[in-house]
């Protein structure tokens, strides 16, 4: 991987990590975001190593922690934060808000909150770009507890059995909800499922950009080169709660502890120091950079206008 | 008598039975240890009182939650599973609406399914449609399944009671909003029968036929029209099927005025069975043509304003009830 590329990896985690500390700090203003907020804190690196293998044609499917996914693959900051806000100017009009932003412009096509509802889709699109020849594939991002779905493995089996160029990307936070992955599964991994649909499976580290973008990177060629999909569990982490309502209460707080030193943001940061890929100052001005876009993208929507009522009844057919 | 809130009614019924019954257990996600810990909500400390052999925390899998309910319910036993949210149902529906609904007949009545599908359902918290999306029309379009949607925190008590004690699948719709409104709640066993409406405010000018949430829409819109003199009659459905059909024409009749409120979109929701009702049984009684009071038909979306426009209020309600009194 070049210098460059690492870079922009971590770039994109940055970006992702300060948009969603401003969330934390928007969500404690009464009123000011509606709903729920659901964060990808000290995941980034799924999000920027995945997103960073792709091209503009390739496809990413969501979940309900999407915001790292959405930032990573290239939506506009602005136009996510509008969406998170409610307002007409956002990616959907404030039909969605954050938990199933599209970004069909950076083919962020679809975003599910229905646990396990992407991976399906993923087989849907997988195949248009197969049956299209046009040499694109979908990665699709879900849960470790999205994997006790059946939609899961129905996607899987089909996806192997036709070949499919999509990627499975299952982020392994550690938590589905409340319960610890040996409180929802006797597997061990992940990824070990996939040998039971005959799919290449692997276990990588979530942690660090660098080897989700070379793991991403393998199974995109082996996808465009027709071998098939794969999945790739990626272990990390959810600092914080499911959502930012929940006090984390079954979450011991050294585990915490001891990921939150593995910082996925920190981690890049001192490898490209220690490789001499980035100056101390270069740094500094690429965290003014970024708060910039976040600032600004909060203005945005701050200033942007509330859709009409009226605006709900559009939409619903073409 | 106790004040409780319909989330602490839901608990005590759910409590009540499984001290009564052995054979009652409590399985779904986030039953036991879920991440909202608070004693509003419905199974909170269910898992510290009974443990967890009763009391089972699942994975995200719906159509297994369902199955495991089928399947326990015909040995014996009396599940009660949680469908997290309402749209979540449709992952369970094939367990629900294919099997709890049919294996009895399809037995010849040899078999029963004491089983109760607990859902928590109601548009009002920005969550967006695949959150909220009402779907007990679609429910109670599917003979062989009971369905009970309270509205106050007593009924709620009652009916699940009587839902857990039930030998038929029971979809018991539970909405978020009403967790959190105090009411009073009789002490003790407590049993409603399921099939039975209710009026919930006498009144001799019009009909107002609704259930769950939006009986506090109707009350508020009762209280102003009664302003105009015009005498409302608020019947709360509480169990769309079984229907109450004579408790809803018994008061057509006498009002000869009709107007159905409830909070699904208005295209295929029950208010069309409650209207065609009405329209087959009690034609000659009408002096005015049935309304409907539904939301539009559009998911429901996320965004405040987009959200008060989707949900139905005492507002349209108070407009319908003025054109049909003329
Ligand atoms: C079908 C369905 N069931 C339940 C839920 C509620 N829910 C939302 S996220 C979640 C946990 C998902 O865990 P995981 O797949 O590991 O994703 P994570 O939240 O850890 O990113 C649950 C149960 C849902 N959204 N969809
Ligand atoms: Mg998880």
């Amino acid at each position: 991987m070049t210098g460059v590329k690492m870079l922009a990896l971590y770039k994109d985690m940055l970006l992702i990590r300060r948009f969603e500390e401003k969330l934390v700090e928007l969500c404690r203003v009464e009123g000011k975001i509606p709903g729920m907020m659901i964060l990808c804190t000290g995941q980034e690196a799924v999000a920027a190593g995945a997103c960073g293998a792709l091209e503009p044609d390739d496809v990413i499917i969501g979940n309900h922690r999407s915001h790292g996914h959405l930032i990573a693959k290239g939506a506009d900051p602005k136009l996510i934060m509008a969406e998170i806000f409610g307002k007409r100017t956002g990616y959907n009009k404030g039909k969605s808000g954050t938990l199933h932003i599209a970004a069909p412009e950076v083919n962020a096509l679809c975003t599910t909150t229905v646990v396990g509802g992407g991976i399906p889709i993923a087989v849907g699109t997988a195949f248009a770009q197969q049956y299209k020849k046009n040499r694109s594939v979908t990665v699709c991002f879900f849960g470790d507890g999205a994997a006790d779905e059946g939609s899961f493995h129905e996607a899987l089996n089909l996806a192997a059995l036709w070949r499919l160029p999509v990627i499975f990307i299952c982020e392994n936070n550690v938590y589905a909800g409340a319960q610890r992955m040996e409180e929802h599964t006797r597997v061990k991994d992940v990824a070990l499922r996939a040998a039971a649909y005959g799919m290449t499976g692997e276990v990588v580290d979530g942690n660090n950009a660098v080897a989700v973008y070379e793991a991403v990177a393998g199974a995109r060629q082996r996808c465009l080169d027709g071998e098939g999909p794969a999945l790739l569990e990626c272990k990390t982490y959810r600092w914080r709660g499911h959502g930012e309502l929940d006090h984390q209460v079954y979450q011991p707080k050294e585990e915490i502890a001891v990921w939150m030193q593995r910082c996925p943001v920190k981690g890049l940061e001192n490898r490209l120091l220690a490789d001499g890929l980035v100056t101390k100052a270069a740094l500094v001005e690429m965290e003014e950079e970024v708060s910039a876009v976040v600032e600004e993208a909060v203005r945005f929507a701050e200033e942007s206008p509330w859709p009409a009522p009226e605006e709900a009844l559009e939409d619903v057919y073409v | 008598m106790q004040q409780l809130t319909m989330g602490q009614a839901i608990r005590q019924a759910l409590a009540e039975e499984m001290h009564r019954d052995p054979d009652v257990f409590v399985a779904g996600e986030g039953v036991g240890q879920g991440i909202h810990e608070s004693p509003l909500m419905p199974t909170y400390g269910l898992l510290k009182e009974f443990g967890p052999e009763r009391v089972k925390d699942t994975p995200v899998s719906e159509a297994a939650i369902a199955g495991l309910a089928v399947g326990a319910a015909v040995i014996g036993l009396r599940p009660v599973v949680e469908i997290m949210f309402n749209p979540f149902f449709t992952i369970a529906s094939d367990q629900i609406v294919n099997h709890a609904a049919k294996l009895r007949y399809l037995s010849g009545g040899k078999s029963k399914f004491p089983l109760v599908v607990r859902i928590k359902s109601g548009a009002g918290g920005s969550a967006g449609c695949q959150h909220a999306h009402n779907l007990e029309a679609w429910v109670a379009h599917c003979p062989g399944l009971k369905v009970v949607m309270p509205a106050t925190p007593a009924d709620a008590k009652g009916l699940l009671t009587a839902a857990i004690r039930d030998d038929n699948p029971v979809v018991f719709l539970e909405d978020m909003a009403l967790y959190f409104v105090p009411g009073p709640v009789p002490e003790g066993e407590y049993v409603l029968p399921l099939g039975a409406a209710e009026i919930k405010k006498p009144g001799a000018d019009v009909t107002v036929v609704t259930w769950s949430k939006m009986l506090g829409a109707a009350f508020k819109a009762a209280a102003a029209l009664a302003g105009e003199g015009i005498d409302v009659e608020v019947v709360d459905l509480r169990t769309l099927a079984p229907l109450d059909r004579e408790t809803v024409l018994n008061s057509v009749q006498k009002t000869g005025r009709l107007v159905v409120l409830h909070e699904a979109c208005r295209t295929g929701g029950f208010g069309g069975e409650i209207a065609a009702l009405a329209a087959e049984e009690a034609f000659g009684f009408l002096k005015a043509p049935v309304k409907r009071v539904a939301a539009p038909d559009i998911p429901v979306p996320f965004s405040p304003p987009l959200e008060q426009f989707y949900i139905p209020g005492e507002k349209q309600l108070i407009e319908a009830v003025r054109a049909v009194m003329g």
